[in-house]
């Protein structure tokens, strides 16, 4: 149910010829995605889902479509000898993915409830993950620093300046995870 | 909850194949960016249904780490779209050909 919802906004979301009705339904689906976290047992992944997707990258692009004036631009197809070459191999490998899923054994398992609390997460992503998250974090720090940079360049610094107060949220997250500890 | 696992896979593999129809057809480069950001949440909707299945956390660190990855390519991304709008005025990637 809710992965149809999923499903349907996504698709609506990327044949809207308008950038913003496109991101909004990007919203609705993302919405979706983190109920689905959370049926599958991860509340703390649900909460940054709407916090980080939802909130932040969302509103990012939101920016950057009302910042720059839309002409709305006539999309061309590619021509058909184009494309179709491209969407025939596509098909086939669909077809060879759902056959894939359908055939390999243990795909009837059914899933368990089972939750990891936050506090279970956080426990287990400082004990064994702790070297990946300083990466990320420095990770972090050097797209800000980038987008600066590209922001800073021509006198023109409010995009950079966006760009760095979204980018933000990620770290104030894993900040607050390790709060939790 | 009675869910078999390879729904989840079927689930994801569909948003997945969205993302690539989003990322590919479509000549706008924050579309572009934006069936990315697709593909990259079929990805962790695999990992926490993988994490459910196999009862082993990793999964679930991964998604954190792909969040992180998202947002980190969204705002420099944007960043250089912003900076290629700038310089062409355009949104369109094959008027993108200069290399300076």
């Amino acid at each position: 149910m809710i992965s149809a919802v999923v499903i349907g906004a996504t698709a609506i979301a990327i044949t809207r010829r308008n950038m913003v009705h496109a991101v909004v339904y990007l919203i609705v689906s993302y919405f979706g995605t983190a109920m689905l976290f959370y049926l599958f047992g991860a509340p703390l992944l649900a909460a940054l889902e709407i916090i980080i997707y939802a909130g932040a990258i969302m509103v990012l692009f939101l920016f950057v479509v009302m910042m720059i004036k839309v002409e709305s631009p006539e999309e061309v197809m590619f021509p058909l000898s184009q494309w179709l070459p491209a969407a025939v191999f596509g098909l086939i490998y669909l077809a060879a993915a759902v056959v894939m899923i359908v055939e390999t054994p243990g795909m009837e398992v059914s899933l368990r409830m089972l939750t990891a609390t936050p506090g279970q997460f956080a426990l287990y992503v400082f004990e064994h993950h702790w070297f990946s998250i300083e990466v990320i974090s420095i990770l972090l720090l050097l797209a800000l620093i980038g987008a600066l940079c590209l922001g800073i360049g021509k006198g023109a610094r409010c995009e950079g300046g966006r760009a760095d107060s979204v980018s933000t949220p990620p770290e104030a997250a894993s900040a607050a995870a390790e709060e939790e500890i | 909850m009675i869910v078999p696992f390879g729904h989840v896979l079927l689930v994801a593999g569909i948003i997945f194949a969205l993302g690539v129809f989003c990322a590919v057809v479509r000549r706008n480069l924050i579309m572009i960016v934006l069936g990315i950001e697709i593909m990259l949440n079929a990805a962790s909707i695999v990992f926490v249904g993988a994490a459910l299945r196999w009862n082993n956390l990793d999964g679930q660190t991964f998604v954190l780490f792909i969040l992180a990855v998202a947002a980190t390519e969204v705002s420099v991304g944007l960043a250089i779209i912003v900076y290629a709008f700038r310089r062409t005025g355009s949104f369109d990637p094959s008027n993108f050909n200069l290399l300076r």
